[in-house]
């Protein structure tokens, strides 16, 4: 009974009206450790002690958080268009200045606070399809297959969204990998489509065995309609760069199966190992001939938020699209339209990105040393960082090939996991909070992407500056010998 | 076709067919065509095409920098300072834009623009929107736990509608929406499967809103569907009317009787500019009416630094305050934001600048001052009483005045010819006026048909936030327009 003695009113949106689906919507990324981590940064700030003084957040592939720097030229072409009077201060570059100049023309009353078409800048969009053309030694590019987006997000969302229909046994499925990023799971689960999980081969360094896609689809006919087939290169979070002959096999199955293929190519320049190379599916795909590049149907994404520029906030993307059937891409174009446009400031670096600066203008020597500084320092860490782990007893880790992340397999006693069972926690999300709790270091369990069945894995970023990833790679190696002691 | 990227004559692994239901059943906007040949005619006159103007004016989008209105300096300045914080050390800037500058990027992790932030948005930034909502509202309490960020209001209006709208049932959910309204609206209700439960504004009493009419139209679709939420726009878009108090209490003392969810759309709050008219929010009326109402009705309040004095509609900001909402469905919530990652950084910072202006005293106040206040913002461009007048002078167009928004919704007293004419041609009337009006005088407006109407009426949208010359302009071409128009179908 309520203060007035009129009982208590049932809301109108409550746990029965409300749309079930967001029930079911988890992105361990942003869960509850690290809800957690925040909490406990909150304490350290309120003078609690704590055996450490800061709260590491290698639980996202956040750059700039780590403290990595960003690209001169962008920010100084992003500050010129946001504010134009600095078009007058000498201390800007004329490279820069004619950017910001171009860009601000193609802007509603040349401010960057105007709508854009919904598909985005038509003079960004021209220069993203160059910007593909050229990575792709030549192969077309049509800017009106080109559709810009609040970050790749935005656009696989859209995708996934455009595609899914059906009940029950006709429910659209979507082949995501297990591993996968966890955006996939949650976007299909609020569509209430179905996920079909195919495997990585953790022994194979992550690799993909077509093998295993058509085992896959196969079981997955029985209860859901395949529609679409999604795979991230490089990988998140297994890091695995894939081999070209394993893009061609997995062009050939799409084909034979009739799927439509999502390409993730957000971590494209990010490529660290030795013999490893980022080939892009869309150039592979018109490699292979007519017989494919005809007919197979593709969406490739990227954005502005990884490999050397890491400009996360800035929420810049893009996918192109390939053999889309002209109907289908009516409602496609129909769909982004509700959501008005993606951010112009997103849009804009997007462009500087596939636009950099040239090697006969003045930004370039800076830009060209950034760049590659940036990409240097995150291979070292990759190579640093599986160098460390797979010292570690019980924790075994593949090459980080490419990305952003490591995904080691832990060996955990029985006793953890029983302890962890007991708690109603996943034993790797068990042994990630208390490495929380005793080291303030904030990762993201396994169980958070999917693995197989009975094994234990955290993904862990490789951002942090070097000296402190050192500090965290051992302060992991003695949490992981104390917790195998403790529990054995 | 190496063109399109896109061979005949085969098979789609995706067609049209397997798109979602939801997806196909949304109404396309007629506005783009209309955009896009605007665009069209706009490369012809550059290149040499003779016409009977010399530009196109584009009135149809509610973009007020597109129109010509200048972005705010302090703004600018500060966003600059942000995305190149070299700035902050250089003497060319204000020091309270300097110091503005790094306060914000001390609440960005790693003290950069391009990192992400909280799903709902920045901490700081969350707090300052609910001390600036309880100043708006008098005193009336804001938690920083109940307001979340997006990239536009767009996004937060569809999230919400998200939690609303779901397709367990045999009947599809229905929302209440304002005839007129703009069309992504529309748009995102069926997309996720919902229905639109039209309901008029009385035209002739300046397009109030009646709870007569709502009730009615409850009435007629209780059967059809299952009414959960009541959509309203104050001020309204594109009607320019200003709710009062009265109605305002009106509409919630209704959403409690008939248990519906409150949406109110209040973007435009900034946008007042009638004499005697105030913005109230529908927050600050519900709790003033006092228990049991005040904590019972559900409602989700939003805004963004889209429309207004600021008018930064690319920037991508917007947020949502939802009040009365059940504690177990506030722990979802977030879930939703989440597959957006973050709100854009951007838009949050515009947002924070919007709540915490330059303050008296600060260098940045004597510009701030002369150029924000909305009325003035008018003032400088043509005052809607003269919009009016002139409107309301051309033969065969009436208007109603419009106290707050961004735009006028002329009616369009159509000859029986033209409309005869239209049909023949498959086209809405006034689709058709829009795209002669274009053709043959190069201005561009948007057609009533594209926001919802009356059956049997006609109506243009124009933008008023729009400068002097431009606007004089418009009017006159619209006048020599329609007067032809006239004698050619009369």
């Amino acid at each position: 009974m309520t203060e007035n003695g009129l009982g208590h009113r049932e809301k109108v949106l409550n746990m029965n009206t409300m749309n079930p689906n967001v029930k079911r919507v988890e992105y361990a990324v942003r869960g509850p450790i690290v809800q957690r981590a925040v909490q406990i940064e909150k304490e350290l700030k309120e003078g609690v002690k704590k055996p450490f003084s800061e709260v590491i957040k290698a639980n996202i592939g956040d750059a700039h958080a780590m403290g990595q720097k960003p690209i001169t030229f962008f920010r100084q072409v992003v500050a010129l268009c946001a504010y134009p009077d600095l078009l007058e201060d000498n201390k800007f570059p004329d490279d820069a200045k004619n950017r910001a100049r171009r860009i601000l023309q193609s802007c509603g009353g040349g401010s960057l606070g105007a709508y854009s078409a919904s598909t985005g800048i038509e003079v960004i969009r021209q220069d993203v399809a160059r910007y593909i053309e050229k990575r792709d030694g030549g192969i077309p590019s049509n800017p009106d297959n080109i559709y810009l987006s609040t970050g790749a997000s935005d656009a696989i969302v859209t995708m996934l969204k455009l595609l899914t229909s059906g009940e029950g046994k006709t429910r659209s499925g979507v082949m995501i990998s297990i591993p996968q990023y966890p955006l996939y799971s949650a976007a299909l689960a609020e569509l209430a489509a179905v996920q079909i999980s195919y495997y990585l081969d953790e022994d194979k360094c992550w690799g993909l065995d077509v093998s295993e896609l058509r085992r896959a689809v196969e079981a997955a006919r029985e209860h859901c309609k395949p529609r679409a087939l999604c795979i991230i290169n490089p990988g998140n979070p297994t890091g695995q760069v894939q081999s070209r002959q394993c893009i061609e096999d997995v062009i050939r199955f799409a084909a034979e199966e009739r799927l439509f293929l999502m390409a993730d190519e957000v971590y494209q320049d990010n490529v660290y190992a030795e013999g490893c190379q980022f080939h892009s599916f869309k150039k592979v795909l018109f490699e292979m001939g007519p017989e494919y590049s005809n007919t197979v149907e593709l969406a490739s994404f990227h954005s502005t938020s990884k490999c050397y520029m890491g400009e996360c906030g800035f929420r810049g993307g893009y996918m192109e699209v390939i053999n889309m059937d002209p109907q289908v891409k009516l409602q496609l174009t129909k769909l982004v339209s509700v959501r008005l446009c993606p951010p112009i400031p997103g849009q804009v670096l997007l462009d500087l990105v596939v636009n950099p600066p040239r090697p006969d203008e003045p930004s370039y020597a800076t830009f060209i040393k950034e760049r590659t500084a940036n990409l240097e320092i995150l291979a070292e860490k990759a190579k640093l960082t599986e160098q460390i782990f797979n010292t570690v007893s019980g924790i075994r880790c593949n090459p980080v090939q490419g990305a952003m992340y490591t995904f080691p397999r832990l060996t955990l006693p029985e006793k953890a996991i029983a302890a962890a069972k007991e708690k109603g926690q996943a034993p790797d999300m068990f042994y990630c909070m208390k490495l929380l709790e005793e080291t303030g270091i904030c990762l993201v369990p396994g169980s958070g992407f999917g693995q197989r069945d009975g094994t234990h894995h955290f993904r862990m970023t490789i951002l942090p500056a070097t000296e402190k990833l050192k500090i965290v790679l051992e302060n992991i190696r003695a949490f992981h010998k104390r917790f195998t002691e403790e529990f054995s | 076709s190496k063109r399109t990227g896109y061979c005949e004559n085969r098979m789609s692994f995706l067609s049209v067919r397997e798109i979602s239901p939801k997806v196909r059943s949304i109404n396309p906007t007629e506005l783009e065509p209309l955009v896009k040949r605007a665009a069209q005619i706009k490369t012809e006159l550059t290149q040499g095409v003779r016409k009977s103007y010399k530009d196109v004016i584009d009135v149809c989008w509610g973009d007020p920098h597109r129109g010509g209105v200048k972005p705010l300096t302090f703004v600018r300045q500060v966003l600059a300072a942000c995305m190149y914080p070299q700035l902050i050390h250089s003497d060319k800037l204000p020091v309270d834009v300097r110091r503005r500058a790094q306060r914000l990027l001390d609440v960005c992790d790693g003290e950069s623009v391009g990192s992400y932030t909280a799903t709902a948005g920045i901490p700081y930034i969350r707090s300052n929107l609910a001390r600036f909502i309880s100043r708006r509202d008098g005193g009336v309490p804001s938690s920083p736990e109940n307001i979340f960020l997006s990239s536009g209001s767009q996004i937060s209006l569809t999230h919400v509608l998200k939690l609303l709208i779901h397709n367990q049932a045999s009947l599809p959910i229905g929302v209440l929406t304002p005839m007129s309204t703009y069309s992504t609206f529309k748009m995102a209700v069926e997309g996720l499967g919902g229905a639109v439960i039209p309901y008029y504004l009385e035209e002739e009493r300046g397009w109030e809103l009646r709870v007569e009419e709502l009730r009615r139209v409850l009435r007629e679709f209780k059967d059809v569907c299952n009414p959960v939420a009541l959509y309203v726009i104050n001020p309204g878009n594109p009607t320019g009317h200003v709710q009062s108090r009265t109605s305002i209490e009106e509409v919630i003392r209704f959403a409690a009787e008939e248990r519906l969810f409150l949406m109110a759309d209040e973007v435009y709050q900034d946008s007042i500019f009638g004499e005697d008219t105030e913005f109230v929010s529908y927050k600050k009326v519900l709790s003033e009416m006092g228990p049991p109402l005040s904590h019972q009705v559900e409602l989700a309040s939003f805004h963004s630094v889209s429309k207004g004095f600021m008018g930064e509609c690319g920037l991508r900001g917007g947020y949502v305050e939802l009040v009365n909402l059940d504690p177990e469905v506030k722990k979802y919530i977030y879930n939703i934001f989440l597959t957006d990652s973050s709100p854009a950084v951007t838009g949050q910072l515009a947002l924070d600048l919007m709540v915490n202006p330059p303050r008296p005293g600060d260098p940045s106040y004597p510009v701030y001052a002369q150029v924000r206040p909305i009325k003035i913002i008018l003032w400088k461009l043509m005052p809607q009483r003269n919009i009016l007048e002139v409107l309301n002078n051309i033969p065969g167009i009436s208007c109603q005045p419009i106290t707050g928004g961004a735009f006028i919704l002329p009616r369009l007293h159509l000859p029986q010819g033209a409309v005869r004419k239209a049909e023949e041609l498959g086209m809405q009337p006034d689709l058709w006026y829009c795209k002669l009006l274009l053709e043959e005088a190069g201005v561009c407006v948007g057609p009533g048909c594209e926001y919802g109407q009356k059956e049997g009426t006609y109506h243009i949208r124009l933008r008023v936030l729009t400068p002097v010359d431009t606007m004089e302009e418009v009017l006159r071409r619209l006048k020599n327009f329609h007067l032809n128009f006239l004698k050619e179908f009369s």
